[in-house]
C-alpha cells in the first residue's frame, strides 16, 4: 500500500467531497493549456484544506471545475475539454444534469472570490445581490423573508448597521467589508462546500486578519467543507487542516498542515518554505529560491514536471525523473494516527534519501 | 440625485449659449472679420445694391458686434422685427431668422418638416437598436461560430456601404421592381397606414447602417462584460443562464450603447441628409440640401441650431438615465 | 485647509526635537515632507479639499543602507517614494540629496540628478514598453542622458543583463517573451544603467510568485553588495521587508508613526499601530496557530481626505485617550536610533512614557 489508493470510476465516494482524476484542458492558437491534469484529493466536512501553488498551477482553475464553471457560458467553439469525477456528497457532478449542477451551486456549494469589488455587479445593490441567491434556490420565499435574511447575514459578517447598509451598493464599501458581504452571499443558502478563491489576497494585511477569522468562526459554527485557494503560505498555515501543493497542474505533495510544513517531502514544497521571507524570526542569510520559472502549462516538462527545476532531479539513477511522471505515494510513518490524516508525496527520490536532505541540507537553513 | 440634475441642467443651459455664440459667430462674426459680406450672401448674387442696402440695414449689420449678438438672442425668446428706412417685417418668436430669399421666418418652415424628420430617426431608431442590439448579443454568445461570422461580415458590409447606394438599390428593388411599398410622405394624424408605407423604406436603409454599428458594439461589450468577475459569481449563485445574460450582462452592455445612441439620435434630427434626399422626404436634412443649394442662409443656420440643440438635449437624456442606471453616477 | 495648518504645526515641533543628522553618512535628508493631491469639482475646478497622502515626514537615508517603508494601502508609501525620486514635486517640506536641496528642482535641474537616483517599480507589464526590445529599454538612460559609456552601448547593456542574471543574447527581444519575473530584472538593469547610488524600489516583488519573489530579493542583496547600492524599499509585505531592510518606517496615514533599526521593530514595537501590524500577519506555521495572540483593528484605514484629528490612529486604537483625539503625537526618540510618534508607546522606557503622556 504505497501509492494513491485509486477507487475506479463510479465507484462510491468515501468521503464527502471526491475528486477523481480531474482534468481540465482548454484548447488554444498555441496549443492545448493542461491547466489540471489528474488531479484527485478527499475532503470532508467540517474540515479544511488549503490547496497552495503559484500562477498557473492550476489552483484556481480547479475550483471553478468543482463548481462547474467552465462548462456554464463557455460560448462559442473553444470549449475546456474537462474529464474526471467530482462527488459532492454522493452525488456524481461531471456526468450529471447541468441544471441540476446550477441548482447544487450557490446551495450546497458556494464561492467567494478574489475581489470583492470586481465580483460584485456595480449596477445593484448588496442586499439586491445577496436575496438573488437566496431567491434563486427559494422560490417558495418572498422578498421580504429574503431581505430578512441578507440582513441577518451582514449582521453575522460583522457590517455595522446592516438594516441600513443592506441598501447600499458595493462602490460604498470598503474593500474589507465588500469581502464580509460576498462571504454573507456565499452563506446565504448554508452551503455544505464553501470554496474560497484567494480570499484575502486583495486586502490589506489588517483586514486580512479580519476576514481570516470570520472565515474561521464561521466553519466551526457552520460545519461546512472549506478549500482555501492561495499563494501565500501564512494563509494556508493559518487556516487549513490538509495542504494540496500543486505543481503544473497536478498534486505535488497533500497532508496535514503541520507535516507538510515540518516535515515536508517534496522538493517543491522545500523551494516554496525556502523562498519565503520569514516575519517570525531574524532571518541574515539569503532566501533559497527555486531557479527558473514555473512550467508552461502547453508544454509540461516530460517525467517529473518539477525536473527542470529540481536541484536533485539527477539523484534518481537513469534519469527516470525526465522519463517518467512520479506517482503520488504514501509517507512512511506519515500515516500518523495522532493527526488522522495522511501524508503522500509524488517524488521519485528514495524516501530515506528526501528525509535525509530535509533534516541536514534544509531545514537548518530555514 | 437632485444635484446631479440640477449641475446637469446647468451644463445644458451653458451648452446651449456655447452653440448660439458659435453659430452666430460662424455666421455673422466670422464674415465681418474675413470682409465677405453677410448681407450679399442672405440675398443672393444677382441682388441690386439698393436690396442688399435695405437688408444690411434690418440685419443691423452696421452695429457693433455684441448688440447684434444681443438682438439675434433676444429674436429667440422674444421675436424682432426686421426694420429698414422702406419696410420692417416681423419675426415672431421663437426667430431663428427670416429668409429673404422666401420672404418667410424660418421657424415655420423648420416645424413643418419636424415631424417629418423625427418619423424617420425615431422609427429607424426602434430598428436598429432592437436588430442591432439582439443580433450583437447571439454573435457575442455564439462567437467564433458560423453565425457570428456571418453576422459580423453582414454588419461590416452595412458598416462601410454607404447609404445613397442601399438607399438606391432599395428603392429599385422593393418600390419599382416589386411595387411593395408606397408612395409619398404621408402624415401620421392623416392616415397612419400610409404613413407607415411611406417611411418603412427610409427606416430599414437608415436602420440597416446603424444596426451594424450597433450590433458590432453590442457584440465588442457584451464579449468584455462576460469576461468579468461578477458575471462568474452570478454563475456561482446558481442564476440561470438567461438571467445571468439578460440581467447582469445586459445592465452593464447598455451603458456604451446608451452613449452612442444619444449623440447618433441628436445628430439624426438635424436631418437624415443622405436618406431623406433619396427618398424624397420633406424633411430638415432635405430642407437643408436645398437651403444649401440656394444659398439661403437663415435657413442653413436655423437647422445648424436645432441639430445642434437636439445633440446638446440628446446627451441630457444619455446623463440622465445613465444616472438611473449606473448607481456610482448617481450617488456620487 | 485644516491639514495644511497641521502641517504648519508638524514642521515646527520636529525639527526642534529631533534634528535630522546632515552628517555624512545621510544620502538622502527629507524634512517635513507634504504632498496633497487637491480635489476639484464642479466647471470652475474649484478646490474643496485635498488628499493628505503625506502630511509631514522626517528622515533620512543613509548611505549602503536598506530602509524599508511598510504601510498599508492609502498610506502614502508610495506617493512618498514619487516624491524623493522627484517624480512629483512636493506641496511643502524638503528633499535633500547629498546636501542638495531638490524639493523643487524643474525637468532641467533634475536631469544630472536622475543618474544618481533611479526607480524601479512594481509591475513589471506595465513598466516596460512592449514596443521596444530589452535592448533599447536597458540602453534608454545612456541616450537620455547622453552618455557613451566605454565600449559601446550594447556592450554595456549586455553587460547589464549578465548582472541581474539575464542572458547577453536576451538583446535583441522584446519584453512579452519574458516571464514576470525576467521583466523585472530588465526593471532593474534599465534602473542599474548609470550606476546610481539610490535606488527607490516601490513594491518590487509583490507582482511576483513566491519563488521568482525570492530569486528577485537575492538578486538585490547581492547588486546592493557589489556596488554599494543605497536603497529605500517600499513594500506592504512585512515579511519581506524584514527580510531586506536595515532600518525601517512604518507609515499610517501620510505620517511616520514608527522608525528604527529591524531587530527593535520586530521584536519590541513600540506604537500600537506596528505592533497590531506585526500581529495580523499570517504565520505560515501551523504549529503557533493557537499560540498567538492577535491584535484585531477594528474597521479599516479611514480616508486620507479628511483624516481623523489628533493622533491619526486614535480611530483603530485600544490604547487611544482624549489627549489622541486632540494632540498629534511627535515623532520622538525614546530609545537611541528608535523614534515613534505616539501618546501610549508600548515596550518604552519609563521615563520616556511618563515624559510623552505628561506633555
Amino acid at each position: 500500500m504505497t501509492t494513491a489508493p485509486a477507487p475506479g470510476p463510479g465507484d462510491a465516494p468515501t468521503a464527502f467531497l471526491e475528486v477523481r482524476d480531474l482534468r481540465i484542458h482548454f484548447p488554444t492558437d498555441d496549443g492545448l493549456v493542461k491547466s489540471v491534469d489528474g488531479l484527485s484529493f478527499q475532503l470532508e466536512k467540517g474540515r479544511t484544506l488549503g490547496i497552495v501553488g503559484e500562477s498557473g498551477s492550476g489552483k484556481s482553475v480547479t475550483s471553478l471545475g468543482i463548481m462547474g464553471l467552465h462548462t456554464v457560458g463557455q460560448y462559442g467553439r473553444r470549449r475546456a475539454r474537462i474529464s474526471g469525477e467530482i462527488w459532492l456528497d454522493g452525488k456524481e457532478l461531471m456526468s450529471a444534469d447541468p441544471d441540476e449542477v446550477r441548482r447544487l451551486r450557490g446551495r450546497e456549494m458556494a464561492m467567494i472570490f478574489q475581489d470583492p469589488l470586481s465580483a460584485m455587479h456595480p449596477y445593484f445593490t448588496i442586499g439586491h445581490q445577496i436575496t438573488e441567491a437566496y431567491l434563486v434556490h427559494h422560490s417558495d420565499a418572498g422578498k421580504k423573508a429574503a431581505r430578512k435574511r441578507a440582513v441577518e447575514l451582514l449582521d453575522r459578517v460583522g457590517i455595522p448597521q446592516p438594516d441600513r447598509r443592506v441598501d447600499d451598493y458595493p462602490h460604498q464599501f470598503s474593500g474589507g467589508m465588500r469581502q464580509r458581504a460576498m462571504i454573507a452571499m456565499a452563506l446565504v443558502n448554508n452551503p455544505e462546500l464553501l470554496i474560497a478563491d484567494e480570499p484575502t489576497t486583495a486586502l490589506d494585511v489588517t483586514v486580512q486578519a479580519q476576514i481570516l477569522d470570520l472565515i474561521r468562526d464561521l466553519q466551526k459554527e457552520f460545519g461546512s467543507a472549506v478549500i482555501v485557494i492561495t499563494h501565500d503560505l501564512g494563509v494556508v498555515a493559518e487556516l487549513a487542516d490538509d495542504i494540496l501543493v500543486m505543481y503544473g497542474g497536478r498534486c505535488v505533495e497533500r497532508g496535514p498542515a503541520e507535516k507538510v510544513f515540518s516535515e515536508p517531502r517534496h522538493p517543491y514544497t522545500w523551494g516554496l518554505l525556502g523562498s519565503m521571507p520569514r516575519i517570525d524570526r531574524e532571518q541574515t542569510d539569503r532566501l533559497i529560491p527555486v531557479k527558473g520559472s514555473p512550467p508552461s502549462l502547453i508544454n509540461i516538462p516530460s517525467g517529473c514536471a518539477f525536473n527542470p527545476r529540481c536541484p536533485y532531479a539527477d539523484v534518481p539513477a537513469g534519469g527516470i525523473t525526465r522519463t517518467e511522471r512520479p506517482e503520488l505515494r504514501l509517507v512512511t510513518g506519515g500515516d500518523g494516527a495522532a493527526g488522522g490524516g495522511r501524508h503522500w508525496s509524488a517524488c521519485h527520490m528514495a524516501e530515506e534519501e528526501r528525509t535525509r536532505i530535509w533534516t541536514e541540507e534544509i531545514a537548518p537553513k530555514l | 440625485m437632485f444635484a446631479y440634475i440640477v449641475r446637469r441642467l446647468f451644463a445644458v443651459i451653458v451648452m446651449l449659449l456655447v452653440v448660439i455664440l458659435v453659430t452666430f459667430g460662424i455666421f455673422f462674426a466670422i464674415p465681418k472679420f474675413t470682409g465677405s459680406d453677410p448681407a450679399l450672401m442672405y440675398v443672393g448674387k444677382q441682388a441690386d445694391p439698393a436690396a442688399i442696402e435695405g437688408i444690411r440695414e434690418k440685419l443691423g449689420l452696421g452695429k457693433p458686434i455684441l448688440e447684434q449678438f444681443w438682438n439675434f438672442v433676444s429674436g429667440l425668446f422674444a421675436g424682432r422685427d426686421y426694420v429698414s428706412a422702406n419696410d420692417s417685417v416681423h419675426c415672431p418668436a421663437p426667430c431663428f431668422g427670416y429668409s429673404f430669399r422666401h420672404e418667410s421666418p424660418i421657424w415655420p418652415e423648420l416645424t413643418s418638416r419636424l415631424p417629418v424628420t423625427l418619423s424617420l430617426a425615431g422609427g429607424a431608431c426602434v430598428l436598429w437598436v432592437t436588430g442591432g442590439v439582439l443580433t450583437g448579443v447571439v454573435s457575442a454568445l455564439k462567437r467564433g461560430t458560423v453565425w457570428d461570422r456571418t453576422a459580423m461580415t453582414v454588419a461590416l458590409s452595412g458598416v462601410s456601404l454607404p447609404i445613397y447606394f442601399t438607399a438606391l438599390l432599395s428603392l429599385a428593388v422593393f418600390k419599382y421592381k416589386l411595387g411593395w411599398v408606397g408612395g409619398e410622405y404621408t402624415s401620421f394624424a392623416d392616415d397612419p397606414g400610409s404613413w407607415f408605407g411611406g417611411l418603412i423604406l427610409p427606416w430599414v436603409t437608415l436602420a440597416f447602417l446603424y444596426a451594424a454599428m450597433y450590433a458590432r458594439l453590442t457584440r465588442a461589450t457584451m464579449l468584455e462584460v462576460l469576461g468579468e468577475d461578477y458575471i462568474r459569481t452570478a454563475r456561482a449563485k446558481g442564476l440561470a443562464e438567461p438571467v445571468v445574460i439578460g440581467k447582469h450582462a445586459m445592465r452593464s452592455t447598455m451603458t456604451p450603447i446608451l452613449t452612442v445612441l444619444g449623440m447618433d439620435l441628436g445628430a439624426l434630427v438635424g436631418g437624415a441628409i443622405l436618406t431623406e434626399t433619396a427618398f424624397s422626404l420633406p424633411g430638415l436634412g432635405q430642407a437643408a440640401v436645398a437651403a444649401i443649394n440656394e444659398r439661403d442662409l437663415p435657413m442653413i443656420l436655423g437647422v445648424t441650431l436645432i441639430t445642434a440643440s437636439a445633440v446638446v438635449f440628446a446627451n441630457l437624456v444619455v446623463d440622465l438615465l445613465y444616472a438611473v442606471i449606473d448607481p456610482r453616477v448617481r450617488l456620487s | 485647509m485644516k491639514g495644511h495648518e497641521d502641517h504648519e504645526d508638524h514642521a515646527m515641533k520636529i525639527p526642534g526635537q529631533q534634528a535630522p543628522s546632515d552628517g555624512p553618512e545621510a544620502l538622502l535628508t527629507v524634512e517635513g515632507l507634504v504632498k496633497h493631491f487637491p480635489i476639484t469639482k464642479g466647471l470652475l475646478r474649484r478646490q474643496v479639499g485635498a488628499v493628505q497622502a503625506v502630511d509631514g515626514l522626517t528622515f533620512d537615508v543613509r548611505t549602503g543602507e536598506t530602509l524599508g517603508v511598510v504601510g498599508e494601502s492609502g498610506c502614502g508609501k508610495s506617493t512618498m517614494g514619487r516624491l524623493i525620486t522627484r517624480l512629483l514635486e512636493p506641496t511643502g517640506g524638503r528633499v535633500a540629496f547629498q546636501g542638495k536641496d531638490i524639493s523643487h528642482l524643474g525637468v532641467a535641474g533634475m536631469r544630472p540628478l536622475r543618474r544618481d537616483i533611479q526607480m524601479i517599480f512594481q509591475d513589471p507589464y506595465s513598466s516596460l514598453n512592449p514596443r521596444h526590445t530589452v535592448g533599447t529599454i536597458v540602453g534608454a538612460p545612456f541616450r537620455l542622458q547622453g552618455i557613451a559609456p566605454e565600449g559601446g552601448v550594447k556592450k554595456e547593456v549586455q553587460r547589464l543583463l549578465e548582472l541581474v542574471g539575464l542572458s547577453p543574447e536576451h538583446y535583441n527581444r522584446y519584453p512579452h517573451e519574458f516571464s514576470g519575473g525576467q521583466r523585472q530584472r530588465i526593471g532593474i538593469a534599465r534602473a542599474l544603467a548609470l550606476n546610481p547610488k539610490l535606488v527607490v524600489a516601490d513594491e518590487p516583488v509583490s507582482a511576483l510568485d513566491v519563488s521568482i519573489q525570492a530569486q528577485v530579493v537575492n538578486l538585490l542583496d547581492d547588486l546592493q553588495d557589489e556596488l554599494g547600492l543605497t536603497y529605500v524599499i517600499i513594500a506592504h509585505d512585512l515579511s519581506v521587508i524584514r527580510h531586506v531592510s536595515d532600518r525601517i518606517a512604518v507609515m499610517y496615514l501620510g505620517k511616520l508613526v514608527e522608525l528604527t533599526d529591524r531587530t527593535s521593530l520586530y521584536t519590541k514595537p513600540m506604537h500600537p499601530y506596528t505592533k497590531a501590524l506585526l500581529s495580523a500577519v499570517p504565520v505560515p506555521d501551523p504549529k503557533r496557530r493557537a499560540k498567538r495572540e492577535r491584535i484585531l483593528l477594528k474597521g479599516d484605514v479611514p480616508s486620507p481626505i479628511s483624516p481623523p484629528s489628533g493622533c491619526r490612529f486614535h480611530t483603530r486604537c485600544w490604547k487611544a485617550t482624549d489627549v489622541c483625539k486632540t494632540q498629534e503625537p511627535p515623532l520622538l526618540a525614546l530609545e537611541p536610533g528608535h523614534q515613534v510618534a505616539c501618546h501610549h508607546p508600548e515596550n518604552a522606557p519609563e521615563a520616556a512614557t511618563a515624559g510623552t503622556t505628561g506633555g
